[in-house]
């Protein structure tokens, strides 16, 4: 999903990037409160962090015989809601832009909005539907990390079918094109996400009980008879 | 708690086989490039001009995919460490027969 470097135009560029700043304002804000308020959280902050950095690091070969790589933007979405992966998802997107010449800083606003602010509220939208539909805490983040990682590659298409609209059909046309270079491959990947997801809470849900309790993800177990 | 370890074991199963089995069933025909590749590849078709480079690109295929395993080793190291902390508090507050049938959410 990362746009490369210089092939947005310039007012493209600067819109997106108008768009996504307040997000991230938002959500670095956020984080500082979580960190000062509730500083028994900073590990599972560090978690989210350190989850999405790690998924969206390695690129994964589908079967549409090409590779993409997961976001892991869900985890922290469904943990700490999604202002907090707005910062941790484009800090991930700055490094990227600047070390590996994936992504680029011209596209960074557009990429961020993307990845760190669409991708997560539609993976937190997911959870809660889910949790609504009565489903638990692990098919919540199923749901939440695949709608995150699915969400995040078609506002991507989006971007680009606006960006470069096709001569004859527009920007649906354009659109079209776009999504068929990531939805199938992104589909099995979004699903070896969302296991992923639900592998690292499997281990949270022993581990970290209290702080999920107190994060309102489980409800208070009845006190065991120690 | 066995049931708890199969559950892990089919888990890490699928995620494994899900990127696996795309390199088998292919027979090694595809390339499996990048599709942030393609999609920059066909938006150049539809006229896009890149107007900015990249501030600083890694000179070869090896330095890029090691900064990628930088990248992943800083994550993993990172979240190696907090669930470390958090399985090593465990012991000392619950037993081993109370947490048996915890997973599988509220």
């Amino acid at each position: 999903m990362h746009i490369a470097e210089g092939f947005l135009p310039a007012t493209h560029a600067i819109g997106w990037t108008l768009a996504a700043a307040p997000f991230v304002v938002h959500g670095a804000r956020q984080v500082v409160t979580e960190v000062r308020e509730r500083p028994e959280n900073t590990l599972l902050l560090g978690a989210a962090g350190a989850f999405t950095f790690v998924l969206s690091a390695v690129k994964l070969p589908s079967f549409t015989g090409s590779s993409s790589h997961p976001t892991g933007t869900g985890a922290g979405a469904v943990l700490f809601r999604p202002p907090v992966m707005a910062l941790l998802g484009t800090i991930v997107l700055l490094f990227q832009a600047l070390l590996l010449a994936h992504g680029g800083l011209t596209t960074l606003g557009a990429n961020a909005f993307a990845m760190a602010v669409v991708g997560p509220w539609s993976g937190y939208g997911a959870y809660r539907l889910t949790r609504r539909l009565g489903g638990g805490l692990l098919p919540g983040v199923f749901a939440a990390m695949a709608v995150a990682d699915l969400a995040t590659y078609v506002t991507t298409a989006g971007q680009l079918a606006l960006a470069l609209p096709d001569a004859e059909t527009g920007v649906a046309g354009a659109f079209v094109k776009f999504i068929s270079v990531f939805a199938l491959t992104q589909v099995p990947l979004a699903v070896a996400e969302g296991l992923l997801g639900v592998l690292l809470f499997r281990v949270l849900t022993v581990n970290a009980r209290p702080e999920l309790e107190r994060l309102g993800l489980l409800a208070p177990a009845p006190e065991p008879t120690r | 708690m066995t049931r708890s370890r199969l559950v892990t074991a089919l888990l890490v199963l699928g995620v494994v086989a899900l990127v696996a089995l795309p390199l088998v069933l292919d027979g090694g025909t595809a390339e499996f490039s990048g599709t942030d590749a393609a999609a920059a590849e066909l938006a150049e078709q539809q006229g896009a001009r890149p107007w900015f480079e990249s501030v600083f690109s890694p000179s070869s295929a090896e330095v890029e995919s090691g900064l990628f395993a930088l990248q992943a080793a800083l994550g993993g190291g990172v979240l190696g460490y907090v669930l470390g902390r958090l399985r090593g508090r465990r012991p000392a507050e619950r037993p081993e027969s109370e947490r048996s049938r915890e997973d599988g959410g509220s």
